[in-house]
């Protein structure tokens, strides 16, 4: 069927390139691999419909994302890219890198300076851009809370989250050892810019573990990212961590009497890949130039409660789309919320997590 | 079918021996040797028999037999060590494994983290052996980007670069991982490890994970199996003795779930479950529990043993029903007749009667339910998760977590036939009756 549906794909492609090429190089359609649903759809409509509109250059989507890192290495190890642009997780893209398997991009190069002139290496939030790897949203994670639970107030900082003596109620945590061990040292006292080099070491990881214990008789676990909204709205947790967009959703859409606690929201970045070898590299230039500038990232933000990228994307954030929320309250980057923010270091977690997943299973299970 | 095909010409050519053994041989109507054309014909049936089943043949070799087969001896693949540092494969071999290698496997490695850094091929390698070293993929990236400048001696040079390069345990397991296959994988899938010596030992105790999860995978099965025969096997009573109108209707009431989408029943036992769930609430507001004391019936044990014995009560009584059904009422009738107690009757009489059917339900739940995935992953919150959870986990992992998901599942399909096995020794699979 995929093997079809691709087959299906690359003939159509082949067959347009070939009648492209006698008229202009240039007006090859360009595949673009992202998650599909909502998201997709906030792409889309920044960024690719724009481009369309402007170049003519006609966009084909496929939703296959999740299991982009295979696909990527299977068309580049068979040497038959067939994908121009991929969206990609920071952390797969940095595993893509150092496999080979991607385009390396010298951001200055390849990326819109900021409308005030700044080089867009200086543009981006630090930490996000990679060596192969263009981001475009900045998303968090982080504890929400249904306030009618807590009539006097809810948790304000980690500290609280365990402190099940006064904010008493289950928490809904997502079943893996990311995230979860940062909070629990940071929650033992660690200071943040510290966490990663004690959980480096086998005392520290065994320090997050024991904090965990202690809070382990009131953890639910969650594995899918529409679980937590939907077991605070149940009832059956009282706090929950959650992706930002999620939270944002069942506030607005749904009028849920969530509340999102902001300190130390854990932020990690998704973006824009391109597998080694590509074919059209001029026209995936062309896109991603386009797409990945100040205006076009602010752009997103109306369809979706992620945060640009950029830096001077955040002034140029509006309201939401379908219903005239103010966004910007809701960015994870919004002055306030990002004040006690905790960037998501996907390199330790290329180093050490197969260790401590397997740790955290067993941990887990026992 | 193939009985009366098979048996009408052969007692024609049995008759006419019969009747004249030393005459001429008897010939068809345009003059062939009987037997000959026999022959002929049950060839030709034959070969229609297989012509009918080829598709089915080949769809289960191309869907089944290679996909398993494939999946099995990615379990054992190990080509990272031998084909991207080639140079230090080539010369470790004469390295005898004591202290730290020579200069000549330390300027191996060197050129091999600079062809690597030239081709990024450097991040397969330091996959595979963070894997087991965590903290190599770091001192081996961070190297690799400096090798082109590195001068000789490389020892010197590496080990001032990075003190990881003097860990003796590294260089160990580069020596022995150069072998393309490695069982490395299935020990780890039993919670054992090499140690830093390369003897295999158990794993610490806080990393042991697969082999207790197997045991409850199969206890927990276990459990549903009996859970399914106690609550199924009244059913399938009813169902076989029903007058026909009401039976119809009760069978409608097995089948009307079987027929629903499985997650559909999934999420309606986490309505039900729930400690805000109405099960819960009938609970508080019958005065039975305090508010504050509201059960957790899931995301734990209970929750997977509830919904997998529900969703997998219609294999149980199905293959019951067929067995029941064709028991004759007379047997029962006789039996209390020669002055039996109806319990007596019940044990001595129909209760081995219905093995065949219990045996075949017990099979295709107990198979099953040692390979769900999807409701424990749902309901089963931390206690309450499968073998299979661990699996799928694995799988979107990186390529030596896909290799490890290949071992642990060619653990469970070895342990899914030996189960197969010892259930055919017990009972004896030619006795099954599924309907």
């Amino acid at each position: 069927m995929r093997l079809l549906k691709s087959l299906a794909l690359a003939s159509a492609a082949s067959v347009v390139a070939i009648a492209g090429a006698a008229i202009a190089q240039d007006k090859q359609p360009l595949t673009i691999v992202s998650w599909g649903g909502a998201y997709s759809m906030s792409q889309q409509k920044a960024y690719s419909e724009p481009y369309t509109a402007k170049t003519g250059i006609k966009i084909l989507n496929e939703d296959k994302s999740n299991e982009a890192l295979a696909g990527v290495r299977s068309q580049v190890e068979a040497g038959q890219v067939t994908w121009d642009i991929v969206d990609m997780l920071q952390s797969d893209a940095q595993r893509a890198c150092e496999e080979g398997l991607l385009q390396k991009i010298n951001p200055d190069e390849w990326l819109a300076p900021a409308p005030d002139g700044t080089p867009a290496s200086q543009d981006f939030i630090e930490g996000t851009l990679g060596e192969c790897f263009i981001p475009q949203i900045l998303y968090a994670t982080l504890f929400a809370y249904d306030t009618r639970d807590f009539p006097n107030g809810g948790p304000q900082t980690i500290a609280d989250i365990w402190d099940v003596q006064k904010f008493p109620g289950t928490r809904a945590l997502e079943n893996i050892p990311q995230k979860n061990l940062e909070w629990a040292l940071i929650a033992d006292g660690v200071p943040a810019e510290e966490v990663y080099t004690v959980l480096a070491t086998e005392e520290g990881q065994d320090r997050a573990f024991k904090k965990l214990d202690e809070l382990k008789p009131n953890i639910i676990w969650w594995t899918q990212g529409a679980q937590p909204p939907q077991l605070l709205a149940d009832g059956e947790a009282a706090i929950a961590t959650a992706y930002n967009g999620r939270i944002f959703s069942a506030q607005v859409d749904e009028k849920q009497p969530f509340k999102i606690m902001w300190d130390r929201q854990m932020f990690e970045v998704d973006g824009w890949t391109i597998p080694a070898g590509v074919k059209n590299e001029a026209g995936v230039k062309d896109y991603i130039f386009f797409a990945t500038d100040t205006q076009r990232l602010a752009d997103q933000s109306k369809y979706i409660a992620y945060a640009p990228a950029r830096k001077s994307s955040i002034p140029l954030v509006g309201k939401h789309e379908a219903t005239g929320e103010e966004m910007l309250p809701h960015m994870p980057t919004q002055e306030d919320n990002f004040k006690t923010a905790v960037r998501f270091d996907t390199d330790f977690w290329a180093t050490y997590g197969d260790a401590l997943e397997e740790r955290w299973n067993a941990w887990v299970n026992s | 079918m193939t009985d009366t095909a098979m048996s009408g010409p052969a007692s024609f050519a049995d008759a006419g021996r019969v009747r004249d053994p030393s005459a001429a041989p008897l010939t068809t109507a345009d003059g062939l040797p009987l037997k000959a054309a026999l022959r002929r014909s049950q060839r030709r049936l034959r070969l229609q028999a297989v012509l009918l089943v080829l598709p089915l043949l080949l769809f289960i070799f191309v869907t089944f037999a290679i996909p398993i087969a494939m999946m099995m001896s990615r379990s054992v693949q190990n080509p990272e060590v031998s084909e991207f540092p080639p140079e230090t494969a080539a010369v470790i071999d004469d390295w005898d494994g004591e202290g730290l290698p020579g200069e000549e496997v330390f300027a191996a490695m060197a050129r091999d983290l600079a062809t690597g850094q030239e081709n990024n091929t450097v991040g397969r390698v330091t996959a595979r052996i963070n894997r087991e070293i965590p903290g190599a993929r770091g001192f081996m990236l961070g190297t690799a980007r400096e090798a082109a400048t590195l001068q000789p001696p490389y020892k010197e040079a590496m080990l001032a670069a990075n003190k990881g390069w003097g860990n003796e345990r590294y260089w160990r397991l580069l020596k022995r991982e150069t072998r393309s296959i490695t069982p490395a994988y299935y020990l780890l899938a039993l919670d054992y490890e090499y140690d830093s010596n390369g003897a295999i030992v158990k794993r610490p105790a806080n990393y042991q994970v697969y082999q207790p999860l197997f045991l409850r995978t199969a206890w927990m099965s276990l459990v549903i199996t009996g859970l399914t025969i106690l609550l199924g096997y009244p059913v399938a009573y009813l169902l076989a003795s029903l007058p026909l109108r009401t039976s119809n209707l009760l069978m409608i009431l097995v089948l009307l779930p079987f027929w629903t989408s499985l997650l559909v029943r999934t999420s309606a036992w986490i309505v039900l479950l729930q400690q805000q769930g109405v099960i819960n609430d009938l609970l508080v507001f019958s005065g039975l529990l305090g508010d504050g004391s509201r059960l957790r019936m899931i995301y734990n044990q209970t929750g997977t043993i509830v919904a997998m014995t529900h969703v997998l009560l219609p294999f149980m009584i199905l293959p019951l029903y067929s067995v029941m059904k064709t028991i004759s009422p007379s047997y029962m009738r006789a039996a209390r007749s020669l002055g039996a107690s109806n319990f007596r009757a019940f044990v001595t009489v129909y209760l081995p009667m219905t093995i065949p059917g219990i045996a075949a339900g017990t099979l295709l739940v107990f198979i099953l339910a040692v390979g769900y995935y999807i409701t424990p992953a749902l309901v089963g919150g931390d206690s309450g998760i499968f073998i299979s959870n661990l699996i799928a986990e694995n799988m979107r992992g990186t390529g030596a977590q896909v290799r490890l998901a290949a071992a642990l599942s060619t653990l469970l399909l070895v342990g899914v036939l030996l189960f197969y096995w010892l259930f055919n020794k017990i009972v004896g699979v030619d006795r099954l009756k599924f309907g």
